[in-house]
């Protein structure tokens, strides 16, 4: 499995000195014997919106926590403008931080929530009130400060939440899933409030989550986590066309999957002989040397039907169409290719084009460059 | 919509919306009750009925009334002021004579001598001699016994006559009426029951207090230890819970009587001299010691369910908010645990001043509690109605205690785990 652990080539050109928060070789075990983190590193730069990005168990939500003073690494650094924090208590770490279940106090009303970081800095009245009024207006919640969390819908207590880590001004705010218990919706919309926050704010922030949808929205760059070690670290863009490894490639987006023996390596272009004993061509990613084990990515959306007289495409197979799933804006078409009949392609609601029905066999074609050969 | 919205919905077949809604759930009502119905019955004639003859017997008064009726209704246009006139000592001879040969004189003289001592001996002297009684039965009577001649005693037969009496309650209060028919306190050498309420109302609290020092941080570990931890600590908490209840009070009293287990430990360690070994059982200590460890899981448990709903992350917030620990605590765990410190504090007071066994063993003569003269007054003294009287202040406290609860924080947060 590769480690990409230094970031991807256009985010390298921040110098250390802009860094401003850092994990350094951090390792964290619970029980001694299995590590849940191995090995983190992480630079964070002033104003970035950086995302952990992974599935349930993957270490991500126990990096943040040892952020914020919860858990204490085993091994390693943590480093908040290059001064080390790991024996820092909680408190004095000045992070804001947005629970999963938000974690509004429910005995208190939401301008009581609001004060309560504000009157243990032992703020003037006046201060706090204006404060205060100012992070409800921030998140649209001016008339609000009187309600209790619990009469709020959960979109307005995700937006308190927000405000509450925000409103004693953090360089550094902290989020842990905060609209994972949102609808669809909400969840969009809370996205672009997040992001205009950000915006505005400049603020640093590090954002846990395991939708990747919501990551490509809403990062700057993108931590992809599994089984405690980061993935590939890169920008949404980057992560999403140029996968480095299959984990990556299955987990952001949809992703077809052929596996097979590298046969050939030059360069640019490797051939791969597949299970089912087909060949393709494919961009060599992740492949050391011919012989090699390799399972190829290709996204639905770069695979096309071929037509009399279209483009020619290095990779022509005949598919045999199993299920075709209206969308409305497109169509998702389960094919049978290659021995692999999980094999999916979509093709854009376009004026004219091709109507599919299941049991019909069609050709399909894609470009090499489009076939990225990862690791097995 | 042609229907205004306030006419009352109809189904298809045009019966009303509610009645049909009625008539569809009878049947699982029905079923319902036919299920609990074995209980309620055993409630009702185990629990209820005799809660309610205690009650009554609290306030009721019959035995004057029945043993002598004449007298009562002779009395009854008496004005109080001057002995009464002939007729009516003629009613009280008729009634004795009718008395002695039923033989039934017994329960109103001691129901008098309640009221007044010397009516006992008044009566059954009187009742002794019944036979050569001839009129005028005033002169008679008098000559019999001097109590006859007293305006108090009529005056004590007057308000008696009356099928209800406050005199229990009043008893129970350690107040009586004088013979004037006014409240006055009983003398002093006789209050008892005042300060047996106080006592018992003032230690409860004590045991109350104790609990919560003692089980809040067990509850809190009980809510916030891994899993296998506090599975181990739940049995800790349970297994005294399921130890009958005179194992637990005696080893108590093994444990602290003079000749102890504590007591010998300190001596032996030099802490105390053989000859001044603590007293720690048979008073009031022992009964707070004893009562705090057989009510904790009480606490422990309605504590326990309330942390449990705490999540991890109100605390984690605070702290990363910029709270120091015990500011948190204060400002954002202790206030959630509000509901579970008035459901263990309601539990452990009502039963604390219901309790009678641990008292009675562990609590000598100045740890009583007022539970242990009911017991007294039921078993011994026999006066059920003042047992009766004691008893309904008591649940009366209990019933304005629950309420206040239920009104302040809801009994639904009364829960064991």
């Amino acid at each position: 499995m590769t480690q990409t652990l230094e970031a991807a080539p256009q985010t390298q050109a921040a110098t250390d000195s802009a860094c401003f928060a850092r994990f350094r070789n951090v390792q964290k075990s619970y029980d001694g014997v299995e590590l849940v983190v191995k090995d983190f590193n992480l630079d964070v730069r002033q104003g970035e919106f950086v995302t952990l990005l992974g599935p349930s168990g993957s270490g991500k939500t126990t990096c943040l926590m040892m952020m914020a003073g919860f858990e204490t690494p085993t091994h390693g650094e943590i480093l908040l403008k290059d001064e080390p924090i790991n024996g820092l208590p909680p408190h004095k770490r000045g992070i804001g931080m947005v629970f999963q279940n938000y974690a509004l106090f429910p005995h208190m009303t939401v301008a009581e929530n609001l004060a309560f970081p504000l009157e243990v800095r032992h703020l003037s009245k006046a201060e706090i009130k204006q404060k205060v009024q100012r992070a409800l207006s921030m998140v649209r919640l001016e008339e609000f400060g009187d309600r209790r969390p619990a009469q709020l819908s959960g979109g307005q207590q995700q937006r308190v939440a927000l405000a509450r880590a925000l409103v004693f001004e953090p360089e550094l705010v902290l989020m842990d899933e905060p609209l994972g218990a949102l609808d669809k919706n909400l969840r969009e919309e809370m996205q672009y409030e997040i992001k205009r926050i950000h915006a505005e704010l400049g603020v640093t922030m590090i954002y846990v989550t395991h939708d990747q949808t919501e990551a490509l929205t809403m990062s700057d760059r993108i931590a992809v986590f599994n089984d405690g070690v980061v993935q590939q670290l890169a920008s949404p863009d980057t992560l999403y066309e140029q996968p480095e490894n299959a984990f990556v490639a299955y987990f952001i987006g949809e992703n077809n999957r052929l596996r097979g023996e590298v046969t050939e390596l030059s360069g640019e272009r490797c051939k791969v002989r597949l299970d089912s004993g087909e060949t393709v061509f494919a961009k060599p990613v992740a492949v050391a040397e011919a012989g090699a084990r390799t399972t190829l990515s290709l996204r639905p959306e770069r695979v096309s039907l071929v037509r009399e007289g279209s483009h020619d495409f290095e990779n022509r197979f005949p598919a045999k169409v199993q299920e075709v799933i209206y969308l409305g804006d497109h169509l998702r078409t389960r094919l049978a290719v290659c021995g692999n009949d999980e094999f999916i392609i979509k093709t854009p609601n376009a004026d004219g084009h091709t109507v599919l029905r299941p049991g019909e066999t069609v050709e399909i074609g894609w470009s090499s460059a489009d076939c990225r050969a990862l690791d097995a | 919509m042609s229907e205004s919205p306030t006419a009352p919905l109809k189904t298809a077949d045009g019966v009303s919306l509610k009645t049909s809604l009625r008539r569809a759930v009878r049947r699982s009502k029905l079923k319902a009750l036919l299920l609990v119905s074995p209980l309620l019955a055993f409630l009702l004639i185990a629990f209820l009925m005799p809660l309610f003859d205690m009650l009554w017997r609290s306030v009721d008064n019959p035995e004057v009334s029945t043993a002598l009726p004449q007298t009562s209704q002779a009395l009854a246009d008496w004005d109080g002021a001057s002995l009464p006139d002939e007729p009516v000592f003629a009613a009280l001879a008729a009634d004795l004579e009718a008395g002695a040969e039923a033989r039934n004189l017994g329960l109103v003289s001691s129901r008098l001598n309640y009221e007044k001592s010397g009516m006992r001996s008044a009566i059954m002297g009187t009742a002794r001699r019944v036979d050569t009684l001839e009129a005028p039965y005033k002169t008679a009577l008098i000559d019999i016994n001097d109590d006859w001649g007293e305006l108090a005693t009529w005056r004590v037969i007057k308000r008696e006559s009356s099928p209800y009496t406050l005199s229990y309650y009043l008893a129970a209060v350690d107040r009586q009426y004088s013979p004037d028919g006014e409240i006055v306190a009983v003398p002093d050498y006789m209050q008892v029951y005042v300060t047996l309420f106080w006592r018992t109302f003032w230690m409860s609290a004590v045991i109350m207090v104790m609990t919560l020092v003692l089980g809040y941080p067990v509850a809190f570990l009980l809510a916030n230890l891994p899993l296998r931890h506090s599975n181990l600590l739940m049995i800790l908490v349970l297994l005294p819970f399921w130890t009958s209840l005179l194992v637990r009070t005696t080893t108590w009293i093994a444990i602290l009587q003079s000749q102890g287990v504590l007591n010998d430990m300190m001596v032996a360690l030099g802490i105390i001299a053989d000859e001044a070994r603590w007293q720690m059982i048979h008073n009031k200590l022992g009964t707070i010691v004893a009562m705090t460890h057989i009510l904790l899981p009480f606490m422990i448990l309605p504590l326990y369910s309330v942390m449990k709903t705490i999540p991890p992350s109100y605390m984690h917030a605070a702290r990363s908010l910029g709270g120091k620990p015990f500011l948190c605590f204060r400002r954002v765990y202790f206030p959630l645990t509000i509901p579970g410190i008035a459901a263990g504090g309601i539990l452990v007071f009502i039963l604390s001043i219901g309790y009678y066994i641990t008292p009675a063993l562990v609590g000598g003569q100045s740890g009583r509690f007022i539970t242990n003269y009911i017991a007294y007054h039921m078993q011994t003294s026999l006066n059920w109605g003042l047992a009766a009287a004691i008893a309904s202040i008591l649940l009366f406290v209990v019933v304005v205690c629950y309420l206040v609860f239920n009104r302040l924080i809801g009994v639904d947060k009364v829960k064991l785990g």
